[in-house]
């Protein structure tokens, strides 16, 4: 009720109509919309993510054997990172068409520049004693990075993933633009047709989402990982 | 292979490179609100950062606006700004190529910088401000002339970090009613025109990592000769 006197207050239009910054009655009647759009933008996120992990691991602990390697899988991370969502998606559309899977192929790309770096960086933050003593006692190659690298490594590879989850939230709108877009949907619908409470909607449950992701994974990190407490990015 | 040879029939058909949907045209837009954007979201956040990071102080909450800010689609900011101001750009406000999308890419570069300005100040290490201080340095000059020439190398990562994210979303913005380079991509999927989409997202690809790519270059430039050889670490600290 507070928040509704506030959002009215704001609105330099109609105090509660169709012209207003939010329109309550809008929401009941397309409960089901934002119930699709708001599983879309989670599913969205949650494929781009886990692909993303399930293919930069591998790359990352390769890359490191060899520095030439790993120069290269630093190089396409920056340049993956650099390039807009919206040309990546303008570059896989003619093969892939409007799909869900060019979506989640550009936000994988995306994840992928944040987590291959998280990664490697994480991996680096192994002390080189903490190596040579796994070496003494015998430890085999594949040994060590199981029990003693990835475990090290973890809290900041949970900070990458962290990241990732939230940047690709904020990035699943802009798929709007191949008929995917969770909750970009009703951003897009917003600008089309003047009408502000879809905006409003899109926005807050976005970034509500956001946060809960952030705050689920911080606590996913607590139990799963309690040698370390989690690093703040 | 008739694919490519179409889009390299759009590429040399002249009529896509003049008028105001051209691609010079586009570009020049692109890189207008690009750069006033930054520009302002730079002349805001570093000095509030730097000033922030000499004293020690507020950096936790520059640094967790700095990542609540990510939570916030910037597709979301881009309609927003044309909502707020109607349809109409105020005058005077010309160089900005378009008011709303300034806005919008305004907001969204003040973070990163914000947030890299503070941790480039807090990371020159206390033995090198404390031997200054101990010379005698009043604090303006340990700030001028100790920690703003070692803190440089991040202070223009944060303004790198904020480009990509600008130079990104405006290529958003050909969808909100301001004509950047991405306009093919945006009437190409109206149309259904592969090639034209194509054709445009190879365009964006380009310009993005040739603008990332003219920072890099002039941020080696600017760093002073004896700090060149520390890498430019701690990108997207923020």
């Amino acid at each position: 009720v507070v928040l509704r006197g506030l959002v009215d207050a704001a609105s330099p239009v109609a105090a509660n109509g169709p012209g207003s910054w939010l329109w309550w009655e809008w929401i009941p009647d397309h409960a089901d919309a934002i119930r699709a759009n708001l599983v879309e933008h989670i599913v969205l996120t949650g494929w781009s993510v886990l692909f993303g992990v399930v293919i930069a691991a591998p790359l990352a602990v390769l890359a490191r054997r060899r520095r030439a390697t790993r120069g290269a899988l630093v190089a396409v991370a920056n340049v993956l990172y650099t390039l807009p969502s919206v040309a990546v998606l303008g570059i896989l559309f003619p093969i892939f068409g409007l799909e869900r899977r060019t979506a989640v192929i550009a936000l994988t790309a995306y994840t992928l520049a944040i987590l291959v770096r998280a990664m490697l960086d994480g991996l680096d933050s192994v002390a080189p004693e903490v190596l040579d003593a796994a070496d003494g006692m015998g430890y085999s190659r594949g040994a060590r990075l199981f029990r003693v690298e990835l475990p090290l490594a973890a809290p900041a590879i949970l900070t990458g993933i962290r990241q990732a989850t939230v940047s690709t939230i904020g990035l699943v709108t802009v798929t709007f633009i191949v008929s995917q877009g969770g909750l970009g949907r009703f951003i897009a619908e917003s600008y089309r047709r003047d009408f502000r409470t879809p905006l409003t909607v899109a926005t807050v449950l976005s970034f509500a989402l956001a946060v809960a992701a952030d705050l689920m994974l911080v606590f996913v990190g607590r139990i799963a990982l309690p040698w370390k407490r989690v690093e703040r990015p | 292979v008739t694919f490519l040879a179409d889009v390299v029939d759009w590429f040399t058909d002249g009529a896509h490179w003049r008028g105001p949907d051209g691609i010079p045209t586009l570009t020049r837009n692109h890189l207008q609100v690009s750069f006033a954007a930054l520009a302002v979201a730079a002349a805001i956040a570093a000095p509030i950062g730097t000033v922030l990071g000499h004293r020690g102080r507020g950096g936790v909450v520059a640094i967790n606006l700095a990542n609540l800010f990510r939570a916030v689609p910037t597709y979301a900011l881009l309609v927003l700004a044309v909502q707020l101001t109607g349809i109409s750009a105020p005058s005077g406000f010309g160089w900005t190529g378009s008011f709303q999308a300034f806005l919008a890419l305004g907001a969204l570069g003040i973070p990163p910088i914000l947030a890299n300005s503070y941790l480039s100040i807090r990371e020159v290490g206390p033995e090198l401000t404390d031997a200054a201080r101990g010379m005698g340095m009043r604090e303006r000059d340990v700030l001028w002339r100790v920690e703003l020439p070692n803190a440089i190398a991040l202070q223009l990562t944060g303004l790198r970090t904020a480009m990509v994210a600008i130079v990104a979303t405006a290529t958003l913005a050909s969808f909100t009613g301001y004509p950047t380079l991405a306009l093919p991509i945006a009437r190409g999927l109206a149309v259904g025109d592969d090639v034209r989409v194509f054709a445009g997202a190879t365009l964006v690809a380009l310009l993005a990592v040739a603008v990332d790519g003219l920072l890099a270059a002039a941020g080696r430039r600017v760093i002073p000769k004896p700090l060149r050889h520390r890498p430019a670490r701690l990108a997207r600290a923020a």
